[in-house]
């Protein structure tokens, strides 16, 4: 069973919702239904599943309904038609008594402008939810101030949210839906109101959290490349409908339609992602002057690999050695490697652009180094880091 | 020519306000228990303390709202100014009323206010009578207070409330709607019930604008107490209306310049504590 489930899910805007309903059943577009019957289509026949532990990000263009949809899920807006299930259970039947439990047990909420009270510190803004909870002075306290240390804000506790920066604001949004230890995230543009480089501090800080704390997300962005750096898969909606769902190389690679294309062809992956977006830490390193062939072998069946690049006391690349050649050496009891050390390698800087280095990686049967300008070892990158690259975190 | 019959607007209303009269009877008398209790045991105090004593109170206190000299002089030797020109029984009994008055009109304002806000019935029924009322010259309040209360202070009051209830409904009502809807969402979407979220958020961020309904309610009860001499008041705009009736040119201005002082210092003073509280 899916962690939240949304299915045939329509809100329309305006007084009489039942004629415009059956109109957008029956196909009519939302502008149609603007012109003639004068009610918005926020939400037009939306299905779709949240896994647990899933970071799915809903994207599309200002007005897609992404708000919408979202606050649909915990009811801040009342969907028209169809079901949402949370765990199971059907949100759209609850009373109001039962919603409000919902809320607080299950839905933290993230806002794309942070909506800290201004009145109150820093700690009673994260506290605020397991305070209408009814969780006592001290233990709310306690708890959240270990939402804001899991953000990094400790030793802000008794500050005002106006005298905290932006991100640091939003941090403060994240840590009060943190407390309340809510299973599902909704964070709806959560990063939007943030400048560049703070922005993607925060989608990293997310993506970490994240691997510590399995939390369901579903975030809403209109910007692909955050999408591709954080959704496990992505919803794009046009004008209320979703018209494709799929992980960002699903996206990527087989648009849907000619919008999503048009969607997608904003994001020059090749020209963004450079060979220090990519690249892993090298497993195992040989030294040119202490290793032989039987150390060097053993890095490698330790790291799982079967070549081994090799430095010398300064980091300098010297070279790269293959399994099999240090299994040959060793049986014939050299106590070198310089025999066998392959000097001609391919190396690229940490600024290369990812087509270049797919176009290197298709016929190398080591994986490429990164180094910088004197020549020392910043990294490896092998073809699964690269896909993998393209596939989870994509654009950084 | 045809004739048209002339509508009996004014009959109507005589015939309402005699049926109220007869039939709420037993709330206007309380009304005018409850106020006569307060009015009588405030204008006492204010009356016991000698004035020296109260002009030094009146100032420190200044001080210590505002902490501005140039306020805290006015008070002192505005008040100094009114003791001298021997009206100060008179701006007591003045000071007196406007006190309670405008306690009450908090009192019925606030709450209605925050019931505007939350409920659009509510808010539907109060703006088209708030519309009306703030038209309405004042005069025309003094007449509805007579038969209720018959000539006295407690038909002042009740006009005065009447007069300066209008803005301290209004902005109160304004507070609360004013809250960004972010942040009310916010407050749902943390599972608060509407009662939390008025007294957690929506209440704290409409103080200001609260505050303000509440200055401009003092200002107007003040200048109503003053019209309210005419049904028996008393006070500095007694000493006016007297004055007015005997042609006495002097006196009348004493008590004008007592008047404008009383204003002037609640005016300074309120609109101090008012933007400090904007500037939080
Ligand atoms: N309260 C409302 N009343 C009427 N129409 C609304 C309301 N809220 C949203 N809409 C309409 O529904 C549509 C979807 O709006 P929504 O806010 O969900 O878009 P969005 O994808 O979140 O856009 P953005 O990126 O600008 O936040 C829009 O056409 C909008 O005008
Ligand atoms: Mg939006």
């Amino acid at each position: 069973m899916a962690k939240i489930e949304v299915e045939n899910l329509y809100k329309i805007f305006g007084p009489h919702p039942k004629r415009a309903l059956e109109a957008v059943r029956k196909g009519a577009t939302k502008a149609e239904v603007m012109d003639k019957l004068k009610h918005g289509v926020g939400v037009n026949n939306a299905s779709f599943q949240v896994e647990e532990g899933e970071i799915v990000v809903v994207m599309g263009l200002s007005g897609s309904g992404k708000s919408t949809l979202v606050r649909c899920i915990n009811r801040l807006i009342e969907p028209t038609a169809g079901s949402v299930h949370i765990d199971g259970q059907d949100v759209t039947k609850l009373d109001d008594k039962g919603l409000r439990e919902l809320r607080l047990s299950k839905l933290g909420m993230v806002f794309q402008n942070f909506a800290l009270f201004p009145h109150r510190t820093v700690v009673d803004n994260a506290a605020y939810g397991l305070e209408i909870k009814g969780v006592d002075q001290a233990t709310r306290r306690q708890k959240a101030l270990e939402s804001l240390e899991l953000v990094g804000l400790t030793g802000w506790e008794d500050s005002l949210p106006g005298q905290l920066s932006g991100g640091m604001q939003q941090r403060v949004g994240l840590a009060r839906a943190l407390a309340l230890d809510a299973d599902i995230l909704l964070m709806d543009e959560a990063f939007s109101a943030l400048d560049p480089l703070i922005r993607s501090d925060m989608q990293d800080e997310l993506i970490n959290l994240q691997e510590q704390m399995h939390k369901t997300i579903l975030f809403i962005s209109h910007d692909l490349d955050e999408a591709i750096k954080l959704g496990d898969r992505i919803v794009l909606m046009k004008d209320g409908a979703i018209v494709q769902i799929g992980t960002a190389e699903d996206i990527l690679t087989h648009p849907a339609n000619d919008y999503v294309e048009r969607f997608v062809e904003n994001v020059d992956i090749t020209k963004v992602l450079t060979a220090d977006s990519v690249m892993k830490k090298a497993k195992a390193l040989g030294y040119i002057n202490s290793d032989g062939p039987r150390a060097s072998l053993r890095k490698m069946k330790i790291a799982g690999i079967s070549s081994l690049f090799v430095i010398d006391k300064g980091h300098q690349l010297k070279g790269i050695v293959y399994a099999e050649d240090c299994s040959e050496a060793a049986s014939r009891g050299e106590r070198d490697i310089k025999s066998i050390l392959k000097t001609d390698l391919k190396t690229v800087q940490a600024d290369t652009p990812a087509m270049d280095i797919i176009n290197l990686l298709h016929d190398l049967p080591y994986p490429l180094a990164v180094v910088d300008d004197m020549n020392r070892i910043k990294g490896v990158i092998n073809r699964g880091a690269l896909l993998g690259a393209i596939a989870e975190r994509g654009v950084n | 020519m045809i004739e048209i019959p002339r509508i009996p607007l004014g009959q109507g209303i005589e015939a309402l306000i005699e049926w109220l009269v007869d039939h709420f009877a037993f709330a206007t008398k309380a009304f005018s228990k409850v106020m006569e209790t307060g009015l009588t045991a405030l204008q006492s105090a204010l009356q016991f303390m000698p004035p020296w004593l109260f002009i030094i109170i009146a100032a420190a206190l200044t001080w210590w709202l505002t902490r501005k000299r140039g306020v805290t002089l006015l008070t002192l030797f505005g008040l100094a100014l009114v003791w001298n020109m021997e009206l100060w029984a008179a701006t007591t009994s003045t000071i007196a009323l406007v006190i309670i008055s405008t306690l009450v009109a908090i009192l019925i304002g606030v709450p209605v206010g925050i019931l505007a806000a939350m409920y659009k019935p509510v808010d539907k029924t109060v703006t088209p009578i708030l519309d009306v009322m703030q038209t309405m010259p004042a005069f025309v309040y003094l007449i509805p207070a007579i038969p209720f209360f018959g000539l006295g202070k407690v038909a002042a009051i009740f006009s005065t409330v009447v007069f300066a209830v209008p803005p301290a409904i209004r902005l109160t009502s304004l507070g609360i709607k004013q809250v960004p809807r972010e942040l009310v969402e916010c407050a749902e979407a943390f599972g608060s019930n509407r009662w939390q979220r008025l007294i957690k958020l929506e209440l704290p961020l409409a103080t200001p604008t609260i505050m303000a309904g509440v200055n401009q309610t003092v200002m107007l009860a003040l200048s109503m107490v003053v019209i309210a001499a005419m049904i028996g008041a008393k006070g500095l705009g007694g000493e006016v209306w007297k004055a007015i009736q005997r042609l006495e040119m002097g006196n009348g201005f004493e008590a004008g310049i007592g008047i404008v002082i009383v204003a002037m210092i609640l005016d300074r003073v309120l609109q101090k504590v008012g933007s400090r509280k904007n500037g939080k």
